[in-house]
Parts: C-alpha cells; structure tokens; sequence
C-alpha cells in the first residue's frame, strides 16, 4: 500500500484554525415530514477538502440531511451555504454539488462512456473536451477499457467506480456519498476505501459521506459527525470520537464498551473518584470532570483497556474481582466476559500475542480486572 | 422562454404536468356523471335531445331547476327493474364464484411451475385477451347452437339423443361470462401467489402440517388480497354486461345492462336510461371505491402516509 | 419428478387452457368451412374471405376503426403517460386522491355506464359551446382516449414504481432540468411500457362496441357495430373470416415479441456472463498491486 499523501504534510486540521472559512455550513436546519423529524436543528461546518463522514444508524436523519445538500429535499427551516453561496432553495440541478447514489443509479440505456459524459452535457461543454476529461476520469477510475459498455455488462464494483466517475467528472466543489460502499462484498470494500481516499486527495474534492458502517466511518474520515434522532450528537476526528465520547449513546454506538454507573465521592480539579456499586473498588480519573459532586455519572471503559490478572493488584481503586463466564476465541484477539459480583457482565479483549494457550486464562477461573487512571471516561448523560 | 413567463405568473412545470390529465379526466368523466344525474331527474319528451332542459328561466330572471323524481319513482314501482337489478347481481356473483374456482387453480399452478414455462402459460391466458371480445363470445353462439359443436359432440358419443336447448339459457350466459372474464381472474391471483415465499410452505411442512393444512392455513389466507382484486375485477363489469346477455341469453332475460340499453335506443327515453344508470352507479359505488384503495395500495400508494 | 401433485397441476392447465382456446379454433377451422351451415363441415374453403374482401361495409367500417384506434391510442398514451408520471412521482399533493379514483374507476366502470355519460356530455357541450358539432369520428375518438388512457396510467405508473428513482435524481444532480430528465432518462427507460400501452390502448379502442355505439352517429359505423348487428341475427360465416384474420395478425405480433424477447434475454445472459468474467479479472488486477 502506498504511504497516504497526508502522513507527509503538517496535520490536516481547519476546524482547529480559528481564521479558516467553513466551505460547507448548515445552519440550524430542520426537516419535517409531517409530524415527523427527520433532521433536529443541525448546524454543522465543514472544511475545504475534507471526507466528513455523516454516521448513524437507519432511520437517524443522515440521508435526509445528504438529500437537502444535494437539492433533493428543501429544509423545513434554517440555510445550507456551500462556498459562500446560500443553496438552500437553489434546485439539484442548479448546485455545484454531486452525488453517487447508494443504488449508483447508473443510467442504463446509456453505456459508461455517455453515463459519464452525462453531466458535462448538460453543461454544454465543447464536445473535443467532453471526450478527453471523460477519458480522463475513466484512466483514472480503472475503466479506460469498458467505456463502450452497457451497465449490464458490467460487475458491482465496475459499476461503483462509473457512478463515482461521473459524479467527479463534473468537478464538484462538494462530492455527497451515499452509503458508497455497502452494495460491495467485504474484500473489495476494504479495497476501495484506500482508493477512494486516494482519489479524493488527488483530485482535491471535498467528500460528504453517509454511512450506518462505523468501520467504514473510522477508515475514511477526517471528521465524524454522529447523528441519532435526527440530531448531531457529537462531531470529531475518529480517534476523539472512540476515546473521548461525550455521551453514553457515543461510546456504546461506536465499538464496544464496558459502562458503570456511579456517583462523583471526590472532586479535585486534577482527578476524580466514582463509587460504582458494580464495583469492589472506586474508580479513579487523573483529570477533573465538570459535574456537581453527587451526581450520576458514567464511566466508560474500552474491552482492550482492561487487564485480567491472577495476583490481586496493589493499590486501593481502579480494580475489581470477577468469574470468568464465557471467552470466545476469535483468532488475533479472545472475547472475555466476566462476571462481577453484582452480577454485571464486563467486556474484556486480549491478544492472542503467544501460541501456547497453556497458561491463559480460562472458564470459571476467578481473576482481577484492573485498568489505569487514564482509560475510563466520565460521561455526565 | 414560455417556461420562464409562466414561472413568473406562478404556473410550473409540474402544475401544467398535473393539469393536462386532471383536466381531461375531469371533463370527459366526472363530469358526465353530473349530467346524467341531472337528466335523470329530468322529463322525456320527443325533441332532439329527448328531454326536457333542466334549467328554465322564468321572467328571465329567476333560474328554475326542475327536479323530477318521476323516474326514480318509475324504477321503485316497476318490477321489472328490481327483478333486472337483483338479477344482474345475481348472475354477476355466481359467474364471479365460478371464475375464482376454475381461475384459483390455474394461477395456483402456473405459479408452481418453472419460469421458462410460467412465461408461456402467462402469455396463454392473456393472448384471447388480444383477439376481439365480441368474436370470442360470438364463437359460443356456434358451439352452443342447438346443430353447434358441443349437441353435436354429445350425439356422435351418445351421450344424448336429441339436442339440449344450450343457447338462449342463463347458463349459455355463465359460459360467456365465465369465459371472458377468466383472464382477469387469474392474473392478479398469480400475480399474488407467485410472490409467495416458498420457504414458508417449507417451514409449515416442517412445523408438521400436511399440505393440504399448509395451503389452507399459509397460501390460502396470504392470497386473500389477490382473490378481492379479482373478484372485484370481475363482478364489477359484469353487473352492467350487455354484449353477452344480449348474444348467448334469452331475449327475456332480465339484465341491467340490457335494459339501459334498451331504454336508450329503443324507447329512446334517456331520462330513464340516466336513472337507470345512476341506480346501478350507487350500487357499485362501494365495491368500485374499495378495488381502487385496494390499487392505490399496491402501486406505490405508500405516498400517502 | 411427476407426483400426483404435478399430475393434478398439469390436468388443471390443460382443462383451463382447452376452456380458453377451444372457442378460439373452432372460430378459425369453420372459416375454412364450405357449407353456409356453420357448424357442419361441408369441405374446405377459402370463398369466405373472398366475400369478405368485398364487403364494402365490412372493409369502410374495418377502416374507420383502425383510423380511430390508431388517433386514440397515441394520445391516450401522451396523457396516460403524464397522469402515470404525476401519481408514481409527484408525491402527496391535494387533489391526488381523486386524481387516482379517476384514472382507475374506468378500468372497472360499466361500459354502458360510461358510453351513456360521454353521450350526454357530448350532447350538452353541442349545446353550450357548439363542439363537437354532431356524433361522430370525433365523439367515438374523445370517448375511447378517455376509457384506454386508465389502462396506460396503470401501465405506466406500475413501469415507473419499479424504476429506482435515483436515476432520475441522479439526472437532475448533473445538471438536467426535470424536462430534459423527462425525455433523456425516464422516456427512453419506460419505452416498452409505453409501447404494451399503446398496443393496449389500441386493441380495447379496435374491440369496442358499446362505448362507441353510444356516442358514434349516423354515418361513423365501427367494425364491432356491424359484427354485433350481424352476429344478432345468427352466426355467418364470413364473421369468422374477419375472426380468423384478427387472430393471424394477434399470433404473428405475438410471436414476434416473443422471439424479439427471448433475443434480448440471451443477450442479458451473455452480457452477465462477461460481467462476471470482468469481475474475476478486477480481483486478480487487484490481488496484484
């Protein structure tokens, strides 16, 4: 694999840059059918040159917030700017912005060559630069030599490259991407992730992208927008949506996670205790939380930032005694689940780093599970 | 440019869209229904055209609407418009139920065989759908004939030694009935049965019924939409039939149809005919409303929420 | 395998399609029948077609019919097209209730029913505005556009349903303006739908008799008007004649279509089959780099 462009240059980060201009801004959008909501007031920005992944389950709003990008739906209330410009009432085909169809909606009475010279016909391009720049761009997707095809002719993942070929030729100031890679089998997902990063960078296009796979949101963004109930729950890069969750609905969606529920016994500026009533012993953060002292909170803890042992660790917080109830053998990693005391079942991943099985832990054993200071995050919803 | 100045005054493309259609249908078929209601309120009378107009000026200058109930009243009193009513009803339900049990089969089992195949029958039992109604009910006025191909069949085997009167029966119009309606009965019935996941059949089998249990407890229930729809689409038209009474009935055959018919060419009464119209369109008004909500649903009437 | 199960299924299909065809060539075979008698067989023949060819009435109404079913067929599908369009993809609108109720009632309607309203519609409007003056081409026209467009909308609207929608988004999304997506995406996909509803259309306009009955005049007699005034007064030979060249003319259409079909599907297969051998070639490319 090609090292990425992007490990080369200083960090990719606008949205920390207090003088750069959002390329795409929402604001305040709601959208309604009927009675229901479909998208809650969302404001979001997005920069020039991102692949900004809109996330969330079926049903979440993401798709209808990409549909109002593209013109394909109206806002109930609020304005999207692209660039600059006001779009909110502006029609699909008016919009610098295009989109590649969950369904890749290929035209197919056309073969590939006319699906992709498609749009830059509408635009009455000179016919000698139709032919070239679509020439072009199927070079550079891999499909010089299908261009006289029909659709039919032609396999899923051919067909996801002519619907990303003709969404790009237009040179969009804004890709929208619905669900590009759910439609392809496991092998040629991972495989098409890397090259659809690839294109992006060097075309340069700004990358909106629907998906309900957190995999898929993970491998290919530079920022993560989580939606649930039609509203935006927590934006970030994939590495502070995973370690730092805002909420308990954040950390339990992506990944897996082990939740307690406590309450706040000491609250210093520089660390926190959390009696847990699942726990033996508290929990200790090394850094404030901004909560009232007494209240409920939760403390998230990651499968893989947990270790078992046989000794008893030393210390007074940050560990617990348990039965080991269950393990599943998954090949580079085990699944423990562990039973506390309280009957609370805890998530535990461990790597199979050693081939000899003889001395791992096994059924019915009674270990302890500890975990540092640093691993837990304290969510107050 | 037209599309820019019409913009401008408000009308869009998808306004005019919308019109075109809408304003056809409206004009040439719900509002006829109004005119015939209103002519059947009004009196006959030997003009051209043969009734009297609805609106008259008195004075010039109070409009008068006559409502005349006569005719109304003509069809509650005369027996034999209840006897033609109740009849066409009648024969439309039995010709109905004899179509769904040679039509259920027929889908049943084209639905079960292989697809090559299937796409053939398919095309079978549409293809007289193709060639002229009016043809096809006339060729059982040759087979039905007392010297037609069926006495005729029956005497060289036997069976009978004189001719039976066929033509001219209420059954002959059965067949008729049967016969040009049977495609509409079959095709949305496979249509339904040929959806049916076969792994639920399976899953009967396996649960320990018989097959016999599994039709009548799976396919049968999960058919019902196919079987109102095609019986809808049957029992409908043929209420108001009137080639096939006419051809392969008894002249004295009472059928709604005919008798429309024959108010309106023959005693060129159309204030009757309106009433008679009218009467029939209210007893169908239920079972027509109910097929289209039934074909809203089906088509991609999930719009509606 | 035959078990008795297939044994019932396939005595079932045979009963049902003697049922439907048994009709059909006895039509055809007494034809070719000498003897006026219909029903005895008196040797072959062909002197009913000679008749035929020069029945004068026959042949003008013959012609007035495909004149008429030709007209109303092909505006019947331009507006059965538009209203298919406005309830498969204009979504909820007011109005949209009713516009459905009137675009399937006349698949069901009593054709006495409907030939009765459209006669005194036409009378009435002679009144008012003084169109259509008299009954006729026109009138028997208008009324068949109206009874065979339902069927287009039900054709069309159900092509359309299957049709993912997206193509026609993805349209607009390069730059089309709905009416341009309208003739270069939907128009060229719908094509065969279009091309089953005008033959639709064009058939129940040619089979009509009590539609047009009602609303024709003096002087525009149809080819069913003049079978039915023949046939109510005993079976004739020559009827089956002009029987048997309707379902020539049905048989060879349909036999072409078929071939026309079973070509295309070959195609299809063929085509898939190299999309396949494309698809191993993309993994190998790929296992590669």
């Amino acid at each position: 694999m090609a090292t990425s462009p992007r490990d080369n240059q200083v960090r990719f980060e606008p949205w920390k840059d207090p003088d750069a201009q959002p390329y795409v801004r929402i604001e305040r959008v709601t959208k309604k059918f009927g009675d229901f909501v479909a998208v809650d007031d969302v404001t979001l920005d997005i920069y020039k040159k991102e692949i900004f992944c809109l996330l969330g389950a079926s049903g979440c709003g993401k798709t209808t917030l990409l549909r109002m990008l593209a013109g394909f739906e109206r806002p109930t209330q609020g304005r999207i700017f692209i660039d600059g410009v006001d779009v909110t009432a502006m029609p699909p085909y008016e919009r610098p912005v295009n989109m590649m169809f969950q369904s890749y909606a290929i035209f197919p009475h056309m073969t590939v060559e006319q699906n992709v010279a498609f749009g830059l016909k509408q635009d009455r391009v000179a016919k000698a630069e139709i032919t070239k720049r679509v020439g072009e761009m199927l070079d550079m997707v891999k499909l010089g030599q299908f261009a006289k095809r029909k659709p039919h002719q032609l396999s899923g993942g051919q067909r996801q490259r002519v619907a990303l070929a003709r969404a790009l030729v237009k040179k969009p100031k804004l890709l929208l991407l619905d669900e590009p890679l759910a439609a392809l089998d496991k092998k040629l997902r991972e495989h098409t992730q890397f090259e659809l990063i690839n294109i992006q960078e060097t075309l340069g296009v700004t990358f909106i992208v629907v998906t309900h796979d957190q995999e898929e949101a993970m491998t290919l963004s530079t920022r993560i927008g989580l939606m649930n109930h039609g509203e935006i729950v927590q934006v970030g890069t994939p590495t502070e949506i995973y370690e730092y969750p805002s909420s308990r609905f954040v950390a339990e969606f992506i990944g897996s996670v082990n939740m307690f529920e406590g309450r706040l016994t000491e609250d210093e500026p520089s660390y926190v205790r959390i009696g847990s009533d699942d726990l033996e012993q508290p929990i200790y953060v090394d850094h404030g939380v901004s909560s009232a002292p007494g209240a409920t909170v939760w403390a998230a803890i990651r499968p893989e930032k947990m270790q078992m042992s046989r000794e008893q660790p030393a210390g007074p917080d940050n560990w617990t005694a348990a039965t080991v109830q269950d393990i599943a053998y998954m090949g580079d990693l085990s699944i423990y689940l562990l039973r506390l005391a309280s009957g609370k079942v805890v998530r535990v991943t461990q790597p199979n780093a050693a081939r000899h099985a003889d001395e791992r832990i096994t059924w019915d054993e009674r270990v302890y599970l500890s975990w540092d200071p640093t691993s837990p995050v304290v969510v107050t919803k | 440019m037209i599309a820019r100045a019409l913009k401008r005054v408000g009308i869009t493309g998808r306004t005019l869209v919308t019109a075109v259609p809408y304003f056809w249908l409206l004009l040439f078929f719900l509002i006829p229904f109004v005119i015939v209601l209103k002519i059947s309120f009004s009196d006959a009378q030997i003009s051209m055209p043969p009734y009297q107009p609805l609106f008259a000026w008195i004075d010039e200058k109070v409009l008068q609407v006559q409502l005349n109930f006569a005719n109304y009243a003509f069809l509650v009193e005369d027996n034999l418009y209840w006897k033609a009513y109740l009849n066409s009803i009648f024969v439309a339900g039995v010709s109905t139920l004899i179509c769904l049990l040679i039509g259920y089969p027929m889908a049943y089992a084209i639905a079960r065989t292989r697809p090559s195949t299937r796409n053939v029958l398919l095309l079978l039992v549409v293809l007289p759908f193709w060639t002229s109604f009016l043809l096809r009910v006339y060729a059982w006025i040759g087979i039905l004939k007392n010297n037609g191909l069926l006495n005729n069949a029956l005497m060289s085997l036997g069976i009978i030694d004189e001719p039976i009167r066929m033509l001219q029966t209420d059954f002959a119009v059965y067949v008729g009935i049967v016969y040009s309606y049977l495609p509409f009965m079959i095709l949305p019935l496979y249509a339904n049965l040929e959806k049916l996941d076969l792994t639920l059949l399976e899953a009967a089998a396996d649960l320990g019924s018989r097959p016999w249990e599994s039709f009548l407890k799976v396919t049968l229930p999960l058919s019902v939409p196919g079987i109102i729809a095609g019986c809808l689409l049957v029992f409908i038209p043929a209420v108001g039939e009137f080639v096939i009474p006419t051809l392969l009935g008894d002249p004295g055959m009472l059928m709604i149809g005919k008798v429309l018919w024959t108010e309106f060419f023959n005693n060129r009464d159309w204030p009757v005919a309106s009433a008679v119209a009218i009467a029939l369109l209210l007893f169908l008004v239920i079972p027509i409303m109910y097929y289209q909500r039934a074909q809203d649903a089906e088509s991609g009437g999930g719009l509606h929420r | 395998m035959m078990n008795e199960r297939s044994w019932f299924r396939i005595g079932v299909l045979v009963l049902g399609f003697l049922f439907l065809y048994v009709p059909i060539v006895s039509l055809v075979v007494y034809s070719f029948n000498e003897s006026r008698l219909v029903t005895v067989w008196g040797g072959f023949s062909t002197k009913w077609y000679a008749a035929l060819m020069q029945n004068e009435q026959i042949l003008g109404a013959a012609w007035l019919s495909l004149k008429v079913a030709a007209l109303s067929a092909t505006i019947a599908v331009a507006l059965g097209t538009l209203a298919g369009m406005v309830l498969a993809r204009f979504g909820p609108f007011r109005g949209r209730t009713l516009l459905s109720g009137l675009t399937t009632a006349p698949l069901v309607m009593p054709e006495v029913i409907t030939g009765l309203s459209l006669l005194l519609l036409f009378v009435t409007m002679e009144q008012l505005i003084g169109w259509p003056a008299g009954r006729g081409m026109t009138t028997i026209v208008l009324a068949h556009i109206t009874f065979t467009m339902a069927f287009v909308t039900v054709v069309v609207q159900s092509r359309l349903a299957q049709i993912d929608e997206s193509l026609e988004e993805a349209a607009q999304d390069l730059g089309a303006r709905p009416a341009k997506v309208f003739f270069l995406v939907t128009l060229p996909i719908i094509a065969p739908a279009l091309l089953s509803g005008w033959l639709l259309a064009f058939t129940l306009s040619l089979d009509d008799l009590v539609i047009s009955s009602f609303v024709a005049g003096p002087g525009s007699t149809t080819l069913p008007m003049v079978v039915f005034s023949k046939v109510r007064l005993g079976v004739s030979p020559d009827i089956n004649a002009l029987a048997t060249i309707l379902i020539a003319i049905v048989a060879v259409g349909v036999v072409i279509a078929g071939v026309a079909m079973s070509r295309q599907q070959k195609a299809r297969d063929r085509d898939a089959q190299m999309a396949l051998a494309a698809n191993q070639q993309m993994i190998e490319s790929m296992k590669r780099t």
